[in-house]
C-alpha cells in the first residue's frame, strides 16, 4: 500500500524548516518497508504550524504541525501507524477551525496540489475558465468581469470590468496584459502563496484577459525578494507553453498568447502601476504623470491592462462558474472573496480567504486568536505602510472596502498587521515618514523632501523638543504631501501618520484635543 | 578614446557579458534582467562592466548607470563574504526586528566580511521577525536564533 505524505515546499514554510523535515521523511522512507510517496505542495497559510505536514487516510488529510527537524522521526512513525495521539497531531486537516471558517475560492488549491503537476491541476477544476473563455465571444467574457463586480485587489480596488473594457475598444497593434506581483506591502504574502502554490491558475488568468482584450503578449513582474516565486512561475509557463496552453495557438485555437517573467530590483515604488511599466521598460522605476492611463497608454505607450496577482487568479473562476455565482459572494460594493493576511503580533498568523463581510475584529480575534506575545491588543494597521492604523474602538468595522474608507483606513492588498502594548506609536510615526523619504521616487517635491522633514519633525517630536509646534507642522506637511504628491506614496503617507497621532495622542506626549488644533498659518519648510 | 587593457581573463568575461545580454535578446527593456545576472555571476557590477551592457544593449552609460543607483539590489563595488538581510517592514517591527537589527548589527561589528542591511518586507510577516542569511529566508527569529544561523554560515 502505497502512503502518500504532503510537505510544503512554501519558501515560508521552507524559512522555518521543511526542507530539513522532508529531507528527514525522504531518508526514513527508504529505510521503511511501506511505499512512501512525497509530494511537495504550496502552503496552507496556517503559518503558526508551519511546517505542516500531512498524511492521506481513508478519511481524508490528517495533519501534524508545527514539525521541527527533531520531531520528524515521531512524526513519521505516527503518520504510518495511524497514530493521531501524537502530541503534534492536529486532525483532519479541513476540521482545523481556522481553516474551515473560511471560503477558499482563489486558495483552493494551494497546499493540496504539486503546484507544477498540470495533471494535477486539471483535475481539480483547472484550465475550466479557459477552455469556456475559448468558446466565448470577446466581449462576453468582458462583461462576465464586468458583472462579477470584480475589484483591483492591488490596492486601488478599482472596478475591474471598467478597465477591461477601455483596453478592448483601443486601436492598436499591440496590447499587453502586466501582473503587478511586487507585493511590496509589509503584512502581505498572499501573491507569493499563490504563485508559489498555484501558478498554473495565474497563467489561466492572464491567458483568458488576453483572449478577452486582443493581447497577445503578458509579463509579470515579481518582486527579486520572492526568488521561489520567479523559479515556479518560469517552470509553469513551460509547462503550459508544452502542452500548448500558451504559445501560438493557445488549446488549438487560432489565439496566441505567451507571457515573460521579469524581476524587480528591490524598490517598493516600483508596485505603483506607471513605476512597473517603467521598470518593465528597463528604466528607473520613476512615477508617470497620468493621463494617460495605462489601459490606453501603458506599456512601451501601447494599450495596457495591469492587474494585481489575486485579480487575474479571480478571472478563471468568474469564467468558469460564472458572474452570477462570484457576485452573489460579498457585501455591498465589495463582491467575491478578499486574501486577508494576518501578520506580525499575532498568535495564529497566515491567510484568511473568505467573503467580503467580516469585522476586523472577527480576523484579529476569531482567526488570529490575539497577539502572539499574548500582551494586551494595541493596534492594527490596515493595507500596508500607507495604511492607517485602527485601535481597539475600532474592531467592529466590517473589512471591505466603503466601511473602511468611511472610517478613514483602507484595504490595500488585505494586509492586518497587529501590534501590542509595547509599541510606540510616535516611532511608528517617524518610521512612515523614514520608509517613504527612502521609497520615494523622487519625482515630485512634497514626497521627496516632505518625507525626509517629516522623519525630522517626528524625530524632534520624540525627542521632546519644541513638541507643539512641531506637531503643527507635521499636520500642515501632511495636507501638503496629500495635496501635492503625484502618486499614493507621497499622498498616503500621512495616513498612517494621522492615524497614528489621532488614536494614541498619549504617545506624541500630547493631550487628546491638541492633535485637533491646526496650525494652517505655519507654512511647511522646503515644499 | 582609450581602449581598456584586454587581458585573456577580461575577455572571457567580456564574452560571458555579452552572452548574458544576448539571453536577452540584447533587449534595452531587459536591463535590469540583464543587470542581476551579471551581479549573480560576478557579484557586483564594475564600470566596465556597465560599458560592456551599455554597449551590448544600444544604450548610454548614463543609463545603465541611472539604473544602477535607482534599485536597491545592485552593487558597484564586492560584497562582503556573509550578507546579512534584516526585514524592518512594520510586521516585523511588531515582533522585536528593530531590536534585532541594532543586536545583529552590534555582534558582528567587529567581524570582517559579514554585513548587516535593513530590508522592507520579504513577504515573510506571519513567521516575523524575518530574514535572509546568503539569500536564504529564515523566519521566527526571535531571541538568539539568527546569531547561531550567523555562527553556522560563518565558521
Ligand atoms: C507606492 C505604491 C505601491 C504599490 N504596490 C503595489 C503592489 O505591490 N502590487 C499591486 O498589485 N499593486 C500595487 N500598487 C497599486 C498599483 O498602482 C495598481 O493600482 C494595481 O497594480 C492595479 O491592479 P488591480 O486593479 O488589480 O488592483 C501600488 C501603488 C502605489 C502607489
Ligand atoms: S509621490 Fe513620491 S513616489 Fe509618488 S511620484 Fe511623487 S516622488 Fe514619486
Ligand atoms: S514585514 Fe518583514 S517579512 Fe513582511
Amino acid at each position: 500500500m502505497r502512503v502518500w505524505i504532503f510537505i510544503p515546499g512554501d519558501s515560508g514554510a521552507v524559512s522555518v524548516g521543511a526542507d530539513e523535515v522532508a529531507a528527514q521523511v525522504v531518508e526514513l522512507a527508504k529505510a521503511s518497508d511501506k511505499k512512501i510517496e512525497l509530494k511537495r505542495t504550496g502552503s496552507r497559510g496556517l503559518y503558526w504550524l508551519e511546517p505542516l505536514v500531512e498524511v492521506e487516510t481513508p478519511e481524508g488529510r490528517v495533519a501534524y504541525g508545527p514539525v521541527k527537524p527533531e520531531d520528524a522521526g515521531s512524526v513519521f512513525s505516527a503518520m504510518l501507524a495511524g497514530d493521531t495521539g501524537h502530541p503534534l497531531c492536529l486532525g483532519l486537516v479541513e476540521d482545523i477551525d481556522f481553516l474551515k471558517k473560511q471560503n477558499r475560492v482563489m486558495f483552493a488549491r494551494v497546499g493540496t496540489i504539486d503546484p507544477l503537476d498540470l495533471h494535477d491541476y486539471q483535475a481539480h477544476g483547472g484550465l475550466e475558465g479557459l477552455k469556456k473563455a475559448l468558446a466565448t465571444k470577446p466581449a462576453d467574457i468582458v462583461e462576465a468581469v464586468a458583472d462579477s463586480g470584480l475589484r483591483g485587489r492591488g490596492g486601488a480596488g478599482f472596478p475591474a470590468g471598467i478597465k477591461w473594457r477601455t483596453v478592448a475598444a483601443q486601436e492598436a497593434t499591440q496590447k499587453y496584459i502586466c501582473c503587478n506581483a511586487d507585493e511590496g506591502d509589509s503584512g502581505t504574502f498572499a501573491d507569493r502563496m499563490l504563485m508559489e502554490g498555484d501558478p498554473f491558475l495565474l497563467l489561466e488568468g492572464m491567458t483568458i484577459a488576453g483572449l478577452a482584450v486582443g493581447a497577445v503578449q503578458g509579463l509579470i513582474y515579481v518582486r527579486s525578494e520572492y526568488p521561489a516565486a520567479t523559479k515556479t512561475l518560469k517552470m509553469a509557463i513551460d509547462i503550459m507553453r508544452d502542452a500548448g496552453w500558451l504559445g501560438e495557438k493557445v488549446g488549438g485555437s487560432r489565439h496566441a498568447f505567451d507571457i515573460t517573467v521579469r524581476r524587480g530590483a528591490g524598490s517598493y515604488v516600483c508596485g505603483e502601476e506607471s513605476a512597473m511599466l517603467e521598470s518593465l521598460e528597463g528604466k528607473r522605476g520613476e512615477v508617470r504623470a497620468k493621463p494617460p492611463i495605462p489601459a490606453i497608454s501603458g506599456l512601451f505607450g501601447q494599450p495596457t491592462l495591469v492587474h494585481n496577482v489575486l485579480t487575474l487568479a479571480s478571472v478563471p473562476i468568474i469564467v468558469a462558474k460564472g458572474a452570477d455565482a462570484y457576485q452573489a459572494l460579498g457585501t455591498g460594493r465589495s463582491r467575491g472573496t478578499q486574501a486577508f493576511q494576518l501578520a506580525g503580533n499575532i498568535k495564529q498568523g497566515g491567510l484568511v480567504e473568505v467573503a467580503f463581510g467580516l469585522t476586523i475584529r472577527n480576523l484579529i480575534e476569531d482567526f488570529g486568536d490575539g497577539t502572539a506575545s499574548g500582551k494586551p491588543f494595541k493596534c492594527a494597521q490596515l493595507g500596508g505602510p500607507l495604511g492607517a492604523y485602527v485601535n481597539e474602538d475600532m474592531l467592529d468595522t466590517p473589512m471591505d472596502y466603503e466601511a473602511l474608507a468611511e472610517a478613514g483606513a483602507m484595504l490595500g492588498h488585505g494586509g492586518v498587521v497587529v501590534f501590542d502594548d509595547g509599541v510606540d506609536m510616535a516611532e511608528m510615526a517617524r518610521f512612515a515618514f523614514e520608509f517613504c523619504a527612502i521609497e520615494s521616487c523622487g519625482k515630485c517635491t512634497p514626497c521627496r523632501i516632505g518625507s525626509v522633514r517629516g522623519r525630522e519633525l517626528m524625530e524632534k517630536v520624540i525627542a521632546g523638543e519644541d513638541r507643539q509646534a512641531s506637531i503643527a507642522l507635521i499636520k500642515d506637511l501632511c495636507e501638503v504631501m496629500e495635496e501635492g504628491s503625484m502618486c499614493a506614496m507621497g499622498g498616503l503617507t500621512p495616513l498612517p501618520v494621522k492615524s497614528a497621532m489621532k488614536l494614541f495622542p498619549q504617545d506624541f506626549g500630547i493631550a487628546p484635543d491638541e492633535t485637533k488644533k491646526g496650525g494652517k498659518n505655519v507654512v511647511a519648510q522646503g515644499t | 578614446m582609450k581602449k581598456p587593457v584586454s587581458t585573456s581573463s577580461s575577455q572571457t568575461k567580456r564574452a560571458q557579458i555579452l552572452r548574458i545580454c544576448q539571453r536577452y535578446d540584447n533587449l534595452a527593456s531587459a536591463l535590469i534582467e540583464v543587470l542581476h545576472d551579471v551581479q549573480e555571476a560576478y557579484g557586483f557590477i564594475s564600470e566596465a562592466t556597465q560599458r560592456e551592457i551599455a554597449g551590448a544593449l544600444n544604450i548610454t552609460r548614463a543609463e545603465v548607470h541611472g539604473v544602477i543607483s535607482f534599485y536597491d539590489d545592485f552593487r558597484t563595488e564586492g560584497a562582503p563574504g556573509t550578507v546579512v538581510r534584516i526585514c524592518r517592514g512594520e510586521a516585523c517591527q511588531s515582533m522585536g526586528a528593530q531590536g534585532l537589527l541594532a543586536a545583529t548589527t552590534n555582534a558582528v561589528k567587529d567581524r570582517a566580511r559579514i554585513s548587516v542591511e535593513a530590508v522592507y518586507c520579504l513577504g515573510n510577516c506571519a513567521l516575523a521577525p524575518a530574514a535572509t542569511l546568503n539569500g536564504k529566508l529564515h523566519g521566527r527569529l526571535k531571541g538568539p536564533r539568527l546569531s547561531s544561523l550567523i555562527d553556522e554560515v560563518t565558521k
